[in-house]
């Protein structure tokens, strides 16, 4: 390591957490000029490190200087004084604020000092939008933007102080390609000599792009800092996992004939477990029809916006639509998801949090939820069988977690996305709808959930795989159905699919994606 | 950090966590504070008689404050118990001292109506999508009006109904009234009802996250009106046990009863935001309540200060409970 002058530096950092020891001499230096990514496993203390940069949390130990200077922000608010901006994963965004009034919260222009100058507010939005060139309307409300759009408003936010260090943490989780260009311009536009950007992300080929250094942790701890351009992806991956990682292709899922009977077959003999025939939701969804055989990994591509969620949430009877959903051949009335349980179907949805997990209660009552029904004896729940149950499953999906009555907001995100799996297995449902397995979950845990969900296909589960990474798509699933605009645009074989093909169905309507969501169609 | 291993812990699943185990330690501490602050402020505090009186003043509280808890564990929140409970004392009125029905024909009666106040609330919540707030807000007015109006705005007295007082003031075992045993029976019922069956599994389930236990096929909507329902059996419960103690049905009463019982669950710990709740803690938060009032006033407290330092206590004991949340995160 060449000793340069650092723009932000931080030395045998360490935190603990009641009963976790979060981080442990960690390191890690910033020049002036470059992006410098930071890597590791979910739970190897990347946010954590975050956290302390940006004042939310104090160090128990080691020291942090910002050009040359030590310092101890104690809050947010300081952290933003010093020059240091963090985008964090999570949106923190007032919703029904407008996009300048959520910019500028907290120092608006006042007259007086009293009442807010909203046209000034404005201004200064426009001026701001017109610098990072970000086609965002100022007055919009947030609840109006796209998911995008409001990661672009976080972005513009973050940059609306004058900051020396940005902090990027997984930005483009929810961007497209296009928006993701963007986004690189911005920081390439951003970084000078007088300023430095900290970029965490799990998508290698993204960090390959924009970094120059990678500082790499695992378990808490340093394992060192590489420079981009020398090192493979692979070696990155090596020192994240300390371990290398199997590249598999699917094995062929159950051919024609391989079926128990009692159930519809398509015109190759398949199985047919689930088809769905004109689905249509007054918002989205129109005349969307697929089948997904036995044992099969059936992909959903498209881009963000296209309605692949919305299938899955008109299927599980979330959202009122119009349509047949046959499982088994037998035509079925799905009025709610607990409709939708009742016929074997399972829903993981995109976002764990809010939609999967009951993240103040422990592994045992998570995984039990949908299944208490069948786990009473007179009117009480067997609790001593349910943990059992959930004990073999913790061991059957390797679960990482100190006991089952941990609670889950305590595990990492690929741990609790096994206990939602578990959910799932445990009610023993045929049909599972995954929607992005494996959003911000690292690499190995992504690798781990990968080869459980082509396990669970072999042994005869059918399995929607939900994804906007195309790799996850083309990696997992046997045939591909691709979305654009509410409606299905084709249908591939894995064989003959590749990105490019993917690509031009996504976009077959080829209307300019805005970041704004349109309302109803009609 | 452990790889999972099953060997470990082999069961301690009974619903009593550490963490609740320790709310009620803080919770429990403060009783005993409060007691023995008590006993030495005043030689009559620790009189039998007066510890009587105390333990009768919490039970139609603490009943009340049972069927809150468990609103309360999915989020929501019942503001129409404490005029709910003067309904079914009223309707138990009716139904013994007017219709002249049979003794327990009357009491089942009462019940029957506290679990149809809980039957339209839970309808109003689940179905119509009313905020638990703006829902038991108008029964607690519905409630309050139709106690007036079916009793002509006069007490019903069950002086011509035989066994009906010693319901609750006779004692089945000697020296502790029945309203006293009939409030623990109810807490432990209720304490049962909230860690061992469905209903209280998903009242948590609900209150930890909605969403996510919808989507897991719980039908949400259905057992949130069950939920209430539930609760509604024990404000009636605590209807029967008020007009058995007074021997009367008084209409104008209950406005206000339902903030002491909501004060009696969050100072036993139960978290307003839902998913976390504790019977044994609203049995203590209940006996606080009663203890405090009690206490004051034998030191000769006016009644207006009475009011002040119960307010004081609640800020404490939530304040306290924060302190310890956050110590967690």
């Amino acid at each position: 390591m060449t000793d340069g002058p650092a723009l932000l530096r931080a030395t045998g950092i360490s935190k603990s957490f009641p009963g976790v020891r979060a981080l442990d001499g960690v390191h890690l230096d910033l020049r002036p000029g470059e992006v410098l990514a930071l890597v590791g496993e979910n739970g190897a203390g990347k946010s954590t490190l975050l956290k302390l940069l940006s004042g939310i949390y104090q160090p128990d130990a080691g020291t942090m200087e910002l050009g040359g200077a030590p310092m101890s922000p104690t809050g947010p608010r300081q952290a933003n004084e010093l020059g240091i901006s963090v985008i964090h994963q999570e949106f923190h965004l007032m919703p029904d604020l407008t996009v300048a009034q959520n910019i500028f919260i907290g120092r608006e222009p006042r007259r007086a000092g009293l009442l807010i100058r909203d046209d000034e507010l404005e201004r200064r939005a426009t001026a701001l939008f017109e610098r990072l060139g970000i086609p965002l309307d100022p007055r919009q409300p947030v609840s109006r933007l796209s998911v995008a759009g409001q990661q672009m408003v976080e972005i513009a936010k973050a940059l609306s102080f004058d900051a020396r260090v940005l902090i990027m943490d997984e930005p483009t989780a929810a961007l497209t390609e296009t928006e993701v260009a963007t986004l690189f311009r911005i920081v390439r536009d951003f970084v000078s000599p007088r300023t430095g950007v900290i970029y965490v992300s799990h998508r290698m080929e993204e960090i390959k792009e924009i970094s120059d250094r990678i500082t790499v942790l695992r378990d808490g701890r340093y394992v060192d800092t590489l420079p981009t351009a020398t090192t493979a992806t692979r070696e990155v991956i090596a020192a994240m996992v300390g371990r290398r990682l199997e590249t598999g292709v699917r094995p062929a899922p159950p051919g024609p004939g391989a079926s128990d009977g009692g159930s519809e077959r398509d015109s190759s003999g398949h199985d047919i477990v689930l088809a769905v025939r004109g689905l249509s939701t007054r918002a989205l969804l129109k005349d969307v029809s697929f089948e997904l055989r036995r044992g099969e990994i059936l992909g959903f591509a498209g881009l963000m916006g296209a309605g692949r969620t919305e299938v899955a949430r008109a299927i599980i009877g979330a959202d009122r639509s119009t349509g047949v959903v046959e499982v088994n051949g037998r035509p079925v009335t799905v009025r709610s998801p607990a409709d939708a349980v009742r016929h074997g179907i399972g829903y993981l949805s995109e976002d764990r949090k809010r939609y999967g997990l009951l993240l103040d209660q422990d592994v045992v009552r998570n995984v039990m939820l949908s299944s208490l029904r069948g786990m009473t004896r007179g009117g009480f729940v067997r609790d001593a069988d349910g943990r059992r149950v959930v004990e073999e499953m913790v061991d059957r999906l390797s679960i990482r977690t100190p006991s089952v009555t941990q609670r889950t907001k305590n595990l990492s995100g690929g741990n609790q996305q096994k206990v939602v799996l578990a959910k799932w297995l445990v009610r023993d449902c045929d049909v599972l709808i995954v929607d992005e397995p494996t959003r911000g979950i690292d690499v190995g845990a992504k690798d781990e959930i990968y080869t459980l969900l082509t396990a669970l296909a072999a042994q005869g589960k059918s399995i929607i795989v939900i994804s906007s990474e195309l790799p996850e798509v083309l990696r997992l699933a046997d045939r591909i159905v691709v979305m654009c605009e509410g409606r299905v645009t084709g249908t591939l074989a894995n064989a003959d699919a590749d990105q490019h093909q993917i690509m031009e169905l996504a976009t077959r309507f080829g209307a300019d994606r805005s970041l704004v969501t349109t309302g109803d169609p009609e | 950090m452990t790889t999972s291993s099953t060997a470990t812990a082999p069961r301690r699943a009974t619903g009593l966590g550490n963490r609740q185990q320790l709310q009620q330690l803080l919770a429990f501490g403060g009783l005993v504070v409060i007691f023995v602050f008590f006993s030495v402020a005043s030689p009559y505090f620790l009189d039998w008689a007066n510890v009587k009186g105390i333990l009768l003043a919490t039970a139609v509280t603490g009943i009340m404050a049972l069927g809150a808890t468990l609103v309360i564990a999915t989020g929501g929140i019942d503001l129409s118990v404490g005029t709910g409970m003067t309904l079914c004392s009223v309707m138990t009125g009716v139904f013994l001292a007017n219709l002249g029905l049979p003794l327990v024909v009357g009491v089942l009666g009462g019940l029957a109506i506290g679990a149809l106040i809980g039957l339209l609330n839970g309808l109003n919540v689940a179905y119509l999508r009313l905020p638990p707030f703006i829902a038991t807000l108008a029964m607690m007015m519905v409630a309050q009006g139709l106690s007036l109006v079916i009793s002509g705005t006069k007490p019903i007295y069950f002086s011509d109904v035989p066994g009906f007082g010693q319901l609750a003031g006779g004692e089945l075992l000697p020296g502790l009234p029945n309203a006293v045993l009939i409030f623990f029976v109810a807490a432990v019922l209720a304490g049962v009802t909230l860690s061992k069956t469905l209903t209280g599994r998903y009242a948590l389930s609900i209150g930890s996250n909605e969403e996510a236990t919808a989507i897991s096929g719980v039908d949400v909507r259905r057992w949130k009106v069950v939920i209430y329902v539930v609760a509604g059996l024990f404000t009636g419960l605590a209807g029967v046990v008020m007009a058995s103690r007074l021997n009367s049905a008084q209409p104008g009463l209950g406005l206000g009863y339902e903030l002491e019982a909501i004060a009696a669950v969050v100072i036993g710990g139960t978290s307003l935001r839902g998913g976390k709740a504790t019977i044994l803690g609203t049995v203590i938060g209940a006996l606080i309540m009663a203890t405090l009032t009690n206490g004051l006033r034998i030191m000769s407290i006016p009644q207006e200060w009475q009011k002040v330092a119960v307010g004081i206590v609640i800020v404490l004991a939530v304040y306290a409970d924060m302190l310890r949340r956050g110590k967690e995160a």
